[in-house]
């Protein structure tokens, strides 16, 4: 059954709910954080009633909450955040995805864009070689059983251990960059297998490696705090758990298959699959969902501590401080133990973000001591050739959104529809009369992730602005992209 | 017997239709080949082969095609030329394939997303949607 604009309720001009009583099968409502204008177009796929069909799981402990960057993804939409009461609640590993801790990581720099420039090209070219992407890539590494274990309980730590990141790294990272009982018994051997080849490379899709520069500060004092200098060069990563992570969400998908005729739970839609967190399968799930997570992290920092031998190759000795600093990582497909206040009371849930990034406010205990004035960094990247935005996580959203915001532009095309619309080779040709260096394994790969396929990352900024789920630090323009 | 991409934002969408059961199977290996935009060289073949079970006939697709999937990503061959035999909910498959030579679309999983076999005027006929 299609939604029509009528059955949305305006809460104000970037908040909108659907009540629960829309549908008879529905047990929370939703709650959508756009403008009318976004709204409108997001009539257009299934994202809202996949939304809809989310609010009918049971066990949630509030809304399901919808972000403006939200589009059609299989089951759960992109841009969803659901929490569900822990532990009676349930966990779904569709409601979370496939790319298990998808996310993205900002380092910053001191050098100024005109003192880069020269060796621009040189930077890009070996970052290429130092960053492997593409299809099925592998990296420079063949993890044994023993040391995989080790990454799926330590996350970045385990870089720590072996030279590749620094404490501060790991203070910069969602969650010190590992995730509490993880439990890589719960790992299936196919899995095991993907994961020992693909740490450190980047993968294919809308996964890149984008130097940037920072073109404009709107919050000073936390700019300074973030490292961030308005004209020096950034670096953005965006990756997750890789074939480790697909592997693990495809298994516990199938196994939840039987999980919920075992529950008695009634689904519409047969990706919505969930499992009690308390029960067995809960358990093994969320033991192996953490493990495929602290992959993830630790997949970025080996790609940080790659970026970071590259920038001291190219710019050591030549007078540039060549040093690269952790902003911050964020985690944006991640089902995570929180506590939130909800209808005036704190309740332990687990967080479903699938789209969304944490977005937590100031003081929170959980962020680094240099940034509680100002709230968490959320890092929302643009699609490719556009800029991209920091912002800071704000009080209202951790009363709203469950801590949560938005974790892009999100798509607008399909990928037929923009590779018939966009050629690989004039894209690349117009983005480099704009000033972008642009590397990339496949040009029709090149053409599904042009920026027409994607929203106005400005629009999706003014609506989360707007909402008041977090307030703009600083735009970043892009120099430099790598993709797969 | 045939396939078609159909749209959706952010991941592909296949409608595969054939008169019965081994043959969408078969069908929607070749269509999920068709989105990875694989391109095979001749050369050395290499073959698989696996049994599967599942409690239902969409369950058994997604293992399947998860199966198939899995053992091209993991051999780097086109696994194209199929044989499966079917019982019930139990299916024994013998894949071949030459060595993929060029792969421009990664597809991360097989989704159960609003997947339903059904009976159409084409056979059998169903739409599946795939992570990338």
């Amino acid at each position: 059954m299609s939604i029509s604009l009528q059955a949305i309720r305006k809460i104000s001009e970037y908040e909108w709910e659907i009540p629960a009583s829309h549908r008879s099968d529905m047990r929370v409502s939703v709650r959508l954080f756009a403008s009318r204008k976004i709204l409108e177009e997001a009539l257009g796929d299934l994202s809202i009633e996949q939304a809809v069909n989310a609010a009918t799981l049971p066990g949630w402990a509030g809304p399901v909450v919808v972000m403006p960057d939200m589009h059609q993804g299989y089951g759960f939409p992109i841009g969803g955040v659901a929490a569900s009461l822990y532990p009676t609640g349930m966990i779904s590993p569709g409601a979370i995805g496939y790319d298990i801790n998808c996310g993205v990581r900002l380092l910053a720099t001191s050098i100024q864009l005109e003192e880069a420039y020269p060796l621009i090209d040189r930077l890009a070219m070996e970052l290429d070689q130092s960053c492997p992407s593409g299809v099925g890539t592998s990296g420079g590494f063949h993890l044994s059983d023993a040391d995989l274990d080790l990454i799926c309980r330590l996350g970045s730590r385990w870089a720590l251990k072996k030279g590749m990141a620094t404490e501060q790294d790991l203070q910069r990272t969602e969650d010190d960059g590992a995730l509490e009982a993880a439990d890589p018994a719960t790992i299936s051997s196919r899995a095991r297998e993907r994961g020992k080849t693909q740490l450190g490379t980047l993968g294919s899709g809308n996964h890149f490696l984008e130097v940037g520069v920072v073109e404009q500060v709107f919050d000073t004092a936390a700019a300074q705090a973030m490292g961030l200098w308005q004209g020096c060069l950034i670096v953005m990563i965006h990756c997750g758990s890789r074939g480790f992570g697909h592997q693990i969400c495809t298994d516990y998908v199938q196994e939840f298959q039987g999980a919920v005729q075992r529950y008695g739970i009634h689904l519409p839609d047969r990706e919505l699959v969930c499992a009690p967190l308390d029960s067995m399968e809960g358990k093994r799930y969320l033991g192996a969902m953490r493990s495929a997570a602290n992959y993830a992290f630790c997949n970025r920092q080996i790609l940080a501590h790659q970026v970071r031998s590259v920038f001291e190759h190219v710019y050591a000795g030549i007078g540039a401080n060549y040093h690269v600093r952790q902003v911050y990582d964020v985690a944006h497909n991640i089902g995570k133990l929180e506590t939130h206040w909800i209808e005036g009371r704190q309740v332990k849930v687990c967080v479903h973000r699938k789209g969304a990034t944490r977005s937590f406010g100031p003081q929170h205990p959980s962020l680094p001591p240099e940034y509680r004035d100002f709230g968490q960094p959320v890092l929302v990247p643009g699609s490719m050739g556009t800029q991209s935005w920091v912002l800071a996580g704000t009080s209202r959203s951790m009363e709203v959104s469950y801590g949560s915001c938005a974790h892009g532009a999100g798509r607008v095309l399909s990928r037929s529809q923009a590779k018939r619309m966009i050629r690989g080779e004039r894209l690349i040709k117009e983005l480099e009369s704009g000033g972008i260096t642009i590397r990339a394994g496949s040009m029709a790969g090149l053409a599904e992730e042009a920026p027409q396929a994607y929203k106005d990352v400005d629009s999706v900024v003014e609506s989360v602005v707007g909402a008041d789920l977090a307030h703009k630090v600083a735009r970043l323009r892009p120099v430099v992209v790598i993709k797969g | 017997m045939g396939y078609c991409e159909v749209p959706h934002t952010a991941d592909l969408a296949l409608s595969v239709w054939a008169k019965d059961i081994p043959g969408l199977f078969l069908e929607a290996v070749r269509g999920m080949a068709a989105l990875m935009e694989l391109k095979m060289e001749p050369g050395q073949y290499s073959t698989r082969e696996f049994t599967l079970a599942a409690q239902d006939v969409e369950s058994l697709l997604v293992a399947f095609l998860s199966e198939v999937l899995y053992w091209m990503e993991t051999d780097q061959a086109g696994y194209l030329d199929i044989e499966i035999r079917m019982e019930n909910l139990h299916l024994s498959a013998c894949l071949v394939g030459n060595p993929i030579k060029e792969q421009s679309r990664q597809i991360k999983a097989v989704t159960f997303h609003n997947l339903a076999i059904q009976h159409t005027e084409r056979g059998l006929e169903t739409v599946i949607v795939f992570d990338v």
